[in-house]
């Protein structure tokens, strides 16, 4: 059997009386496309913050490449190559587009106490347009974050964890804020590269739409607990995964 | 402003500066002097205020630069710049580093007020410690010399070095607001968590930061005990430290240029209030202050940069 890329071992977090997750178990290869469904408070969030270190399970493991993670920080974590985005973008917000970027680009290589060497160096510059380019935010680069509109936020935010070539990459409601028209575009510039790189990605979605269009496997929550893992189409047809998350009766 | 333009002026403001001995009087460049000094412990402020952090213990590093000069020069009678201001800059950067380790836990509020308990806490030491400081009366700094050289006129050799330093300090100050650690400090003020989960960390920009702005501050004391000739224990005192933070505000935060500015009319507009109304000159800071805050809210800075903008 080969290792699996990010294994959660029966993981558990409860807030005092409340078992946000719930003996959760999630195992995942290289390159796999998961798509994490479920109505707000199901504990998808949650299982975010637990495997990027931001919050420690109450009980379980966590384990990256063979390596158990459990009780490592977000830096940590990050720094070995789980990269995530956020349901509400954590952004720069008073600073340029492309000083996100170049932020990023910086912190990537390691140069985060570089005093010296000027951040924006002509090979820098280059790899920020070319992921700009690529999320289409190049026309807005110059301008403040605070005044791009939230879809443009999301794309950014997003693209500051691409950024860090991540073996993982956990993305919450990727698509949420951004416009109809606009989703599904920033999805097929996203995915296969992310296909093309094998990068193991885990994307919390509302939209049943992009679920089916992108991700491989699905796995539903309800109540803190995993009911349903399987490829796409079983988990959606399922009965139990209708009621409690799609809200058939 | 295009980079040469920025170069062109540099230049242009060194020559002026430069040129200054020849037309005023000694106390005018003595004033200079002492601005540009206390402008780079105005820098070390900025600096940290790029990250939110307001530092209100710099004079605490100005008062360790000041010692550091008043020892070698009154316990072991070496006045050689050459040796003094290197280790200056040394020793405020490794007290600086020491401490930044505990500061860099602390934001806001916090950091504010314990780097403020530290540098009273130096202020307490120099008072009470009268054999190896002096105590309130403080040490005499003598036999000023450069790479060997006793000059007939060392306050005109001491502009020259100020000028000379301060020129360094900008330089440094510049390269560091453009490179990474310089923005992962503006990003300290945004957004932290977006930091680390960028596998960086918030503590070790603001350690960084913190040794360059202790040891820049520190070169800017040595500087002043030079040009006043004897240092005191109210370098360190909260009084001192609210100073260089007033000038900060004054000169504002956007350029490496600006303590310097607001350094300089700091000392001229205090020189002379203390002249006209000697009972009330803190109230002609004060109100001069509100007036650029006011009129002008990131500081004198912008004004000049305004006025240059103005002809296109």
């Amino acid at each position: 059997m080969t290792l699996a890329t990010i294994d959660v071992q029966n993981v558990s977090r409860a807030f005092d009386m409340l078992r946000a997750v719930d003996d959760v178990s999630l195992s995942l290869g290289e390159g796999e496309i998961v798509g994490i469904i479920g109505t707000n408070g199901s504990g998808k969030t949650t299982l975010l913050n637990l495997i990027t270190g931001y919050l420690q399970p109450t009980s379980g493991r966590i384990v990256f490449q063979g390596t158990d993670i459990t009780g490592l920080g977000p830096r940590r974590i990050t720094a070995l190559g789980v990269a995530r985005s956020f349901q509400v973008p954590q952004l720069y917000t008073g600073l340029t587009v492309l000083d996100n970027v170049l932020i990023a680009i910086a912190a990537h290589s390691g140069r985060g106490t570089d005093f010296w060497t000027p951040m924006y160096g002509r090979e820098q510059l280059i790899k920020a347009n070319e992921v700009l380019s690529r999320f289409g935010l190049r026309d807005q680069a110059a301008g403040t974050v605070s005044n791009l509109p939230e879809g443009g936020r999301k794309v950014l935010d997003v693209a500051l964890s691409v950024i860090l070539e991540p073996k993982v990459l956990l993305m919450d409601e990727p698509t949420s804020g951004v416009s109809a028209r606009d989703k599904f575009s920033v999805m097929d510039t996203l995915m296969p590269a992310l296909k093309e790189h094998s990068v193991t990605t885990i994307f919390v979605e509302h939209d049943m739409e992009i679920i089916e269009r992108y991700a491989m496997r699905a796995v539903a929550f309800d109540g803190g607990k995993l009911i349903a893992d399987g490829p796409v189409t079983d988990v959606l047809a399922r009965p139990e995964v209708r009621r409690a998350v799609l809200g058939e009766d | 402003m295009s980079r040469t333009a920025t170069r062109l002026s540099v230049i242009a403001a060194l020559v002026v500066l430069a040129v200054l001995p020849l037309f005023l009087s000694d106390w005018i460049v003595f004033l200079i002097a002492l601005a540009l000094a206390k402008g780079a412990v105005v820098l070390g402020v900025v600096l940290l205020l790029r990250g939110g952090l307001i530092s209100f213990g710099q004079a605490l590093y100005f008062a360790i630069g000041a010692y550091t000069v008043g020892f070698l020069a009154n316990k072991f009678g070496v006045g050689e710049a050459l040796v003094a201001l290197p280790l200056a800059v040394v020793i405020s950067a490794v007290i600086a580093a020491a401490l930044g380790l505990l500061l860099a836990r602390f934001r806001g509020i916090y950091f504010a007020m314990l780097s403020l308990a530290l540098s009273m806490i130096l202020y307490t030491v120099l008072i009470k410690f009268y054999d190896f400081s002096g105590g309130t009366d403080g040490l005499s700094v003598r036999g000023f010399s450069v790479a060997g050289v006793t000059s007939a006129n060392p306050s005109l050799v001491q502009y020259y070095l100020v000028l000379m330093l301060t020129a360094a300090v900008v330089y440094v100050g510049a390269r560091f607001l453009a490179s990474p650690l310089g923005y992962l400090m503006q990003a300290v003020r945004y957004n932290e968590i977006r930091i680390e989960y960028l596998g960086a960390s918030a503590s070790h920009a603001i350690l960084a930061s913190h040794v360059i702005s202790g040891g820049i501050s520190g070169l800017g004391g040595a500087l002043v005990a030079y040009l006043v000739g004897h240092v005191s224990p109210d370098l360190a005192f909260w009084v001192s430290s609210g100073d260089f933070v007033f000038v900060a505000v004054l000169g504002g935060t956007g350029s490496v240029f600006a303590p310097f500015v607001g350094s300089i009319a700091f000392e001229f507009i205090k020189n002379y209030a203390v002249k006209f109304s000697p009972h009330t000159w803190q109230l002609t800071l004060g109100v001069f202050l509100l007036l650029v805050i006011y009129v002008q809210p990131q500081g004198l800075w912008t004004l000049l940069t305004r006025l240059r903008a103005k002809p296109r």
